[in-house]
């Protein structure tokens, strides 16, 4: 039996996907868990594996397609199985009118829906494909039109010139002041420009550029964030690490950025508040504590994530973290490397940043900033001033999920782990 | 200016021709004593002579051989096939022959010879004298097909195939013979052959035809244009070399488009015309493209089934409003 490949889910905001490459071609054989097709998401380039095993029949979409999530992109069959599109309710171009009357019209099978994908929320239908003519298409894109914001007339609700006609008219005819302030707008204010200067060079956001603006215009719209700082004793820490590194191979060594993940899963531990996310009429205290971790690239920032990190060893996470940035940083993220986060740790101490304050990556409840570790005079228990070895750690957390005396108990905490880093190890 | 019949213009521009130039000289079955099935040559015999008005035998591939060769040596027949339906057995020399000729011997050979013959239904002729095979013989390369649809096209374009270098098939249809229209009585007056001309101008779909049905389009035209609907239509006269810029242009202005043609629709003109449309002006289109063709069926003899198979001027109402979204 034919089965139909969909363009998977593979973000909690994933609303289509581009087909980069077909890894498979019409043909190939193909097993379960096979590589079928990279795509690239607003976030990063993709794996689709197969769910089905059998012999790749059809490739619905070719590469540069922006395909919506749970579209069809391709058959999988039993070799030398005919298929046949129209029964399995996909679409078939081009096929002669003429040709039908004869054959009896069956009845669309059930397996025809999409296969559901691992990340798909269950009740989530596939998003209907926006219908519209060439010519609609094209003055759409002339014009920056959203299709989804017009209502189509043309047959099954296809959008057609028309329609565009109607949508210009009425947008004309809006009044000029802006409507009552409108509920969260996903789209960042245009800001204003710069007058009098002389050149520039525009380029237009990519996915992940308008991914970024977009979420971290919501977060500082709508989460209301507090900060706390506090300054860490790294002496302790820094000598245990050159004690663990002395005996690891140099692919697993651990960094200050694998202690600080370690250590702020312990602290997660105690303070469930912290390990939360805001989900409108309820607080979501979530079991898993799998820490995000934000990972510069050329094209923008991405956030990985490495689950379990309070039950992992400490060169377990380093070899993780060390994986799948690795990952990131080819674009050939996975599905599990981007999603499930509960908490984001957003390290700058490399680039020698004493101190700075994250932007909270929705829903999650809070994220720690790292700066870097420093040599400082320091006053010590004697009253004298001595060199002494810190670290600034800023938490913002959404006031919506805890409170200031909440946090300021997680981070007392967290120096406390961080200070007697033997903590770490048992 | 004089308002003639179709004939009277295929007869004027026959006579204007011969006076001009006495290279030229017609063959044909019945067209001397007879003066034609359709009457097109009466008088030409008395007037022209019999070495330039020659009836033949009952022979189609003798009546295209002897032509070619005639027009090879340097003379310009015009060589008449009573019917289409006739042609058939004339194939060979018509596309293995005059059609290859020029290109088979490096171009040192012309063959500037037309082909004239009647095509088209409707007259109860039955299945074997009623059929619109124009796309046979504009599939091949080296041959042109010209088949116009008013009194002054044919005029202008038998003219302009008659001093054509090259080998001009030439479509006329009889229920076109009693059409009247304006008819230029310039003797240089030309139609260019591979020019396609707009009939009709009309911002709201484009009809595209030739022949016959370009008048049941222009009659489709003022049905609609009472209705508030505004078709521009276009005369494609030449299906070799097609011309396709007044049909894009139109498709830009317009955005949706009814082909019209009397033959069958499976490999036809419109599937043609709209494969070049999809492939020169995707972006422009609002709406899938129409074909108006015959009934995929031999044509039937009874009358009212005869009309059923041949396109109407309603067929074409009803296409114009499905691709405007009109129908229910």
């Amino acid at each position: 039996m034919a089965e139909i490949i969909t363009m998977p889910k593979l973000g909690f905001d994933m609303a289509e996907g581009k087909l980069e490459e077909w890894v498979k071609k019409v043909g190939d054989t193909v097993a379960e868990g096979d590589v079928l097709a990279i795509i690239e998401t607003d976030k990063a380039s993709v794996e689709v594996t197969s769910f089905h095993s059998g012999v790749l029949h059809r490739l619905l979409v070719s590469p540069g397609d922006i395909v919506p999530v749970g579209s069809p992109i391709a058959v999988i069959g039993a070799p030398g199985e005919a298929i046949d599109l129209a029964a399995l309710g996909l679409k078939v171009e081009g096929e002669a009118e003429a040709a039908a009357p004869a054959k009896p019209v069956k009845p669309a099978p059930e397996k025809a829906k999409p296969e559901p994908t691992p990340a798909a929320a269950p009740a989530a239908p596939p998003p209907a494909r926006i219908l519209a003519s060439p010519v609609a298409l094209r003055m759409a894109a002339e014009l920056g039109i959203d299709l989804s914001a017009v209502r189509g007339s043309g047959p099954d609700g296809r959008i057609i010139k028309r329609d565009i006609e109607a949508y210009l008219r009425e947008r004309e005819k809006q009044p000029v002041k802006p409507a009552p302030p409108p509920p969260p707008v996903p789209v960042p204010a245009m800001p204003p420009t710069l007058e009098g200067i002389e050149g520039y060079r525009a380029e237009p956001l990519t996915a992940i550029r308008k991914t970024i603006a977009r979420r971290m215009v919501e977060s500082k719209q709508q989460v209301p964030h507090f900060y706390l700082t506090i300054s860490v004793d790294m002496a302790a820490a820094m000598a245990l690490r050159k004690q663990i590194n002395a005996v690891l191979p140099d692919e697993n060594k651990v960094s200050v950025n694998d202690l600080v993940i370690k250590a702020a899963a312990l602290a997660l531990r105690k303070h469930p508040a912290l390990n939360a996310s805001f989900a409108g009429d309820e607080i979501r205290y979530h079991d898993q504590i799998n820490i995000g971790m934000a990972v510069a690239r050329e094209t923008g920032l991405l956030t990985v994530v490495i689950k379990d990190c309070d039950k992992k060893s400490l060169a377990q996470i380093a070899h993780d973290a060390r994986t799948v940035v690795a990952r990131a940083r080819e674009g050939r993220m996975q599905l599990e490397d981007m999603t499930g986060g509960t908490f984001t740790v957003s390290n700058l101490g490399m680039f020698d940043v004493e101190h700075f304050i994250a932007i909270i990556n929705p829903p999650q409840a809070a994220i720690l900033a790292v700066g870097a570790v420093q040599q400082v005079p320091v006053v010590d228990a004697d009253g004298q001033i001595v060199v002494g070895t810190r670290m600034k750690l800023t938490l913002s957390a959404d006031h919506r999920v805890t409170d200031g005396a909440e946090a300021a108990v997680f981070m007392q905490d967290l120096r406390k782990i961080l200070e007697e880093p033997i903590r770490l190890l048992v | 200016m004089a308002r003639l019949t179709m004939r009277e213009a295929i007869s004027m521009a026959l006579r204007e021709e011969m006076e001009r130039d006495d290279r030229v000289f017609l063959m044909g079955e019945e067209i001397g004593v007879w003066g034609g099935t359709y009457a097109v040559t009466r008088g030409f015999l008395d007037q022209f002579g019999e070495r330039r008005v020659r009836d033949t035998p009952i022979a189609e591939g003798v009546i295209v051989g002897a032509a070619i060769g005639a027009a090879m040596v340097g003379l310009r027949p015009v060589a008449e096939i009573m019917t289409i339906n006739f042609a058939f057995l004339a194939m060979d020399m018509i596309v293995n022959h005059a059609a290859k000729m020029h290109y088979m011997f490096n171009g040192e050979i012309k063959v500037p010879l037309v082909i004239r013959t009647v095509g088209g239904g409707g007259r109860q002729l039955a299945a074997t004298h009623s059929q619109t095979p124009d796309v046979v013989f504009a599939h091949f390369p080296g041959i042109k097909v010209v088949a116009p649809g008013t009194p002054a096209d044919a005029k202008g374009l038998l003219k302009a195939a008659i001093r054509d270098e090259d080998p001009v098939f030439f479509i006329e249809n009889a229920l076109l013979y009693q059409v009247r229209g304006e008819v230029p009585e310039d003797e240089d007056f030309l139609v260019p052959i591979g020019v396609s001309d707009v009939k009709r101008e009309g911002k709201d779909v484009t009809i595209v035809s030739y022949s016959r049905m370009l008048q049941t389009s222009l009659q489709a035209a003022e049905r609609l244009a009472k209705e508030g609907i505004d078709a521009e239509v276009i005369d494609l006269r030449t299906l070799r070399p097609i011309d396709t810029r007044a049909v894009i242009n139109s498709v830009h202005k317009t955005n949706r488009m009814v082909i019209v043609e009397e033959g069958w629709r499976a490999y036809g003109v419109g599937a043609e015309i709209a494969a070049r449309v999809y492939e020169l002006a995707f972006d422009h289109l609002d709406a899938p493209i129409r074909r108006v063709a015959q009934a995929e069926v031999p044509l039937p003899y009874n009358r009212r089934l005869e009309q059923m198979a041949l396109p109407q001027v309603e067929d074409v109402v009803h296409a114009v409003k499905d691709v405007l979204y009109l129908n229910e």
